[in-house]
């Protein structure tokens, strides 16, 4: 703590020289950023009907669940009383976003993805709980809750009740993370984060990150499984990826040209900010390897004719981008709206420490847990047929 | 097997409903279990944390409790330029000497140092507050050699 | 059944019926009575505090005092209350110099020459506003308004996120390095409900700081307040706070 006394520039409230929210506040946004984009890009399937992306449907899913479910940990690390934060549940504050936001969370886990996975994977648990034995077995027959109907009017239920989840899951997906934007986007003390542009500026960047996290996802467990990936699929969500990259590129600019003209009182200081403590991770980072370079690589993809396995390659290298320009890009606004102090007359520094509760160690380690779920899930519910799953029926046919 | 119950063919769907109302019911419970039972009285908290706020021990006594056994003490500091200075301004906190004296005795504050706290001149303080430069104006020796503590004179 | 035996059934059972409900409101505010302050009325009160920076020397007794009433851990990060220094030079209002070393509880170094510019001593503390953002983002009512206009923190309740300390425009709140809780200035609740001031104007040698009870008639800062031109730190961010300063210029931050 001495040495950051020393590494403070100008004049720092006495109070905020330390930064109170530490490089796990900048994970859960971009975790729960990354659920909301790969749920956005399995409803274009289910709701927009773009067939392309089906291979990634089950996929997409399974991710956001496998982050869905880590996305709390960082949040628990951090509270100085993580074994009272059940108290949010039980009595939450209707004032404090924080507090709602719980139960936005609670509502998308339970409500949207779960129940969706559910019933997108009751034929196989059906099928699988009576073919599979030991263990293995007993967990499928849980999961079917006791109902072993997989006639196809229930399939036809399952179906409706399926793109009705979806289409109520595109908004809650929107409200998931256009609140985690709130929550920052609301503090009037803060001239960094207080804009009403904060939820949309989050949530784009979230389809944005989602979308490229799906797409290397799609691209590794094809080159696992030895199998050839499906281009038609892959151009399809490099265009998706290219389009919500364009408007979110657009929003952030929209705020800086916003910021840069009108020039209010906290301008200089966040000005100066940007241009020294801030540089390497938002003009390097962010803007230049994490959107500038990966958005010209996708541009490149669609006006020059290349060859599939260069497209392939320029897509993983785009996606690597876009998901360091994500990071990037709430470190900046998390880490970079404590750097300077609210008298505007101050910088700090933040000390990121490797072994303890909120360090280095502990980011890394809770950005691999939902891979390694994710390795269970495939396991458990595999988003590939190698046996041809039951299909979707079509129509019901009419009575008769 | 097709289902020929009361639910037909949508009867998983209402396991499913009976799960999560299952789950609803655990979390009141729990709720009406582990939510302290004065919470919201007065508004979004536990009411008892105000008794909880009020339950710190007194550090320092304040001037009223100095002034009935220091009572020549006190005529002393009402006559003169500080009258308005607390006692523990200058002696430090005195609730533990206020209750037994005995127990904890009171110190004497330095006659230099301790005045030169304030007195020292220092650009930022008021023009009209009596300042002086302690290299100047007796560079040795004690404050209280000449000015009286309590009643400090001109 | 007659109309008489009805209407006494109807009335009993009215009577029956708000004496329970009376009863239970009762228990219920009975048992939010502070025992540690028996005689307190907390609905008589509403604090303030009156802060003249024309007569604040810088000395830091207040700090220090603070510090040992409240037991804030002695390191230099943590203040409920701390004393700030500016210097304005020339008509540049925008670029005060300003600092606060150790929050100014050993006082203030020497720095300036007379005729250099502008310099002054401003006390800053938690300014208990009515319509505080920091109350306002409490996921679970652990901070909040008590009914005399204190801004209360429950450390019982605290689950230490944060989001009050990132809340507040004045940067009065820290976390408690001992409990893991936030901490704040709560204007010695103890001391006020048993009819002291607070710590920081009990040794204040100079009356800078006043506690001030908005709601007692017979308090000077009435008066005061009709006669002199006060100010509040921020007022754009329209958080009514109850700390008024005299003297505040308009380099202050």
């Amino acid at each position: 703590m001495e040495q950051l006394l020393s590494r403070v520039d100008g004049y720092m409230y006495p109070n905020e020289v330390e930064l109170q929210w530490s490089v796990l506040i900048v994970l859960y946004p971009f975790i729960t950023g990354l659920v909301a984009g790969a749920f956005i890009l399995a409803s274009l399937e289910r709701v927009f009907k773009v067939d392309a992306v089906k291979p990634t449907y089950r996929l997409a899913l399974l991710t956001a669940l496998a982050f869905l479910l880590v996305a709390p940990l960082p949040l628990q690390l951090h509270l100085g009383h993580p074994e009272r934060s059940a108290q949010m549940y039980f009595t939450p504050h209707s004032s404090s976003a924080m507090a709602m936001f719980g139960f936005v969370y609670l509502w998308y886990l339970m409500g949207v993805l779960l129940l969706e996975i559910w019933l997108e994977y009751r034929p196989e648990f059906v099928a699988f709980a009576k073919a599979t034995p030991g263990w293995r077995g007993r967990v499928y027959r849980v999961l079917t809750l006791g109902s072993y109907d997989v006639s196809p009017e229930a399939l036809h239920i399952d179906d409706r009740v399926g793109w009705a989840l979806t289409v109520i899951g595109i908004p809650s997906a929107f409200l998931l993370h256009g609140y985690v934007g709130f929550i920052f986007g609301s503090i009037k003390a803060n001239p960094w984060w207080s804009t009403p542009l904060m939820p949309i500026v989050f949530l784009f960047s979230a389809i944005v990150s989602g979308i490229a996290l799906v797409l290397l996802m799609y691209v590794v467990t094809c080159w696992l499984r030895q199998q050839r990936t499906d281009m038609r699929c892959l151009d399809t969500t490099a265009r998706y990826l290219l389009y919500a990259f364009l408007i979110d590129f657009s929003l952030e600019m929209l705020d800086l040209l916003h910021r840069v003209y009108e020039a209010d009182e906290s301008f200089k200081t966040l000005d100066f900010m940007v241009q020294t403590r801030l540089y390497t991770s938002q003009m390097v980072v962010q803007i230049g390897l994490g959107t500038v370079a990966p958005l010209a690589l996708l541009a490149l993809t669609q006006i020059v004719g290349m060859s599939e396995r260069a497209r392939r390659n320029s897509y993983v290298v785009a996606a690597l981008l876009t998901l360091v320009g994500i990071f990037a890009m709430r470190w900046n606004v998390v880490i970079g709206g404590q750097l300077f102090s609210k008298s505007f007359l101050g910088y700090t520094t933040y000390k990121m420490a490797f072994a303890t509760r909120e360090g280095l160690l502990a980011t890394v380690l809770l950005l691999l847990t939902p891979f390694g779920i994710l390795w269970g899930l495939v396991r458990l519910l595999p988003p590939w047929a190698e046996a041809p799953a039951p299909e979707r029926p079509p129509a019901l046919p009419a009575a008769s | 097997m097709v289902m020929s119950g009361p639910f037909g063919h949508g009867e998983h769907l209402v396991r499913v409903a009976g799960l999560l109302a299952a789950g609803l019911l655990f979390f009141l419970l729990a709720r009406a279990v582990l939510v302290p039972s004065d919470f919201g009285v007065y508004g979004h908290y536990r009411a008892s944390a105000l008794a909880d706020n009020r339950a710190r021990p007194l550090v320092h006594a304040g001037r009223a409790a100095c002034a009935p056994c220091h009572a020549e003490r006190a005529a002393e500091l009402a006559k003169g330029k500080h009258a308005g200075v607390g006692c523990e301004s200058c002696h430090g906190a005195l609730a533990a000497h206020a209750a037994d004296a005995k127990a904890h005795k009171a110190r004497k504050p330095d006659g230099r140092a301790l005045c030169l706290t304030c007195h020292r001149f220092n650009v930022a303080r008021p023009a009209s507050f009596s300042q002086v430069d302690p290299r100047e104006h007796a560079p040795e020796g004690a404050c209280t050699d000449c000015h009286a503590a309590h009643d400090p004179g001109p | 059944m007659t109309a008489d035996r009805r209407q006494f059934l109807r009335e009993t059972g009215k009577l029956l019926l708000l004496t329970g409900a009376a009863g239970l409101a009762f228990d219920h505010v009975i048992a939010g009575q502070p025992e540690s302050a028996p005689g307190y009325d907390a609905t008589r009160h509403w604090w303030g505090m009156l802060i003249d920076v024309e007569k604040c020397i810088g000395c830091g007794r207040c700090v220090a005092a603070c510090k040992e009433e409240n037991g804030v851990s002695p390191e230099p990060f943590y203040f409920r209350t701390w004393v700030e220094r500016y210097h304005v030079r020339g008509d540049d209002l925008e670029h005060p110099v300003v600092d606060s070393p150790h929050g100014g509880k050993d006082g203030f170094p020497e720095r300036y020459r007379t005729g250099e510019g502008k310099t002054f001593f401003v006390p800053k503390m938690c300014n208990h506003c009515a319509d505080s953002p920091c109350v306002q983002v409490c996921p679970v009512g652990a901070t909040f308004h008590a009914p005399d206009g204190v801004v209360l923190v429950d450390k019982k309740y605290c689950i230490g996120c944060r989001y009050c300390v990132q809340a507040c425009p004045y940067g009065c709140r820290y976390i408690d390095p001992a409990l893991h809780v936030v901490d704040k200035c709560d204007l010695c609740y103890h001391r006020i409900a048993q009819g002291l001031t607070t710590a920081c104007c009990e040794v204040c040698p100079t009356g800078a700081r006043q506690l001030v009870d908005l709601k007692d008639p017979e308090d000077p800062i009435h008066e005061y307040l009709r006669t002199h031109k006060v100010h509040v730190l921020k007022p754009h961010m329209a958080t009514k706070p109850k700390a008024f300063y005299n003297g505040l210029d308009g380099s202050v931050r």
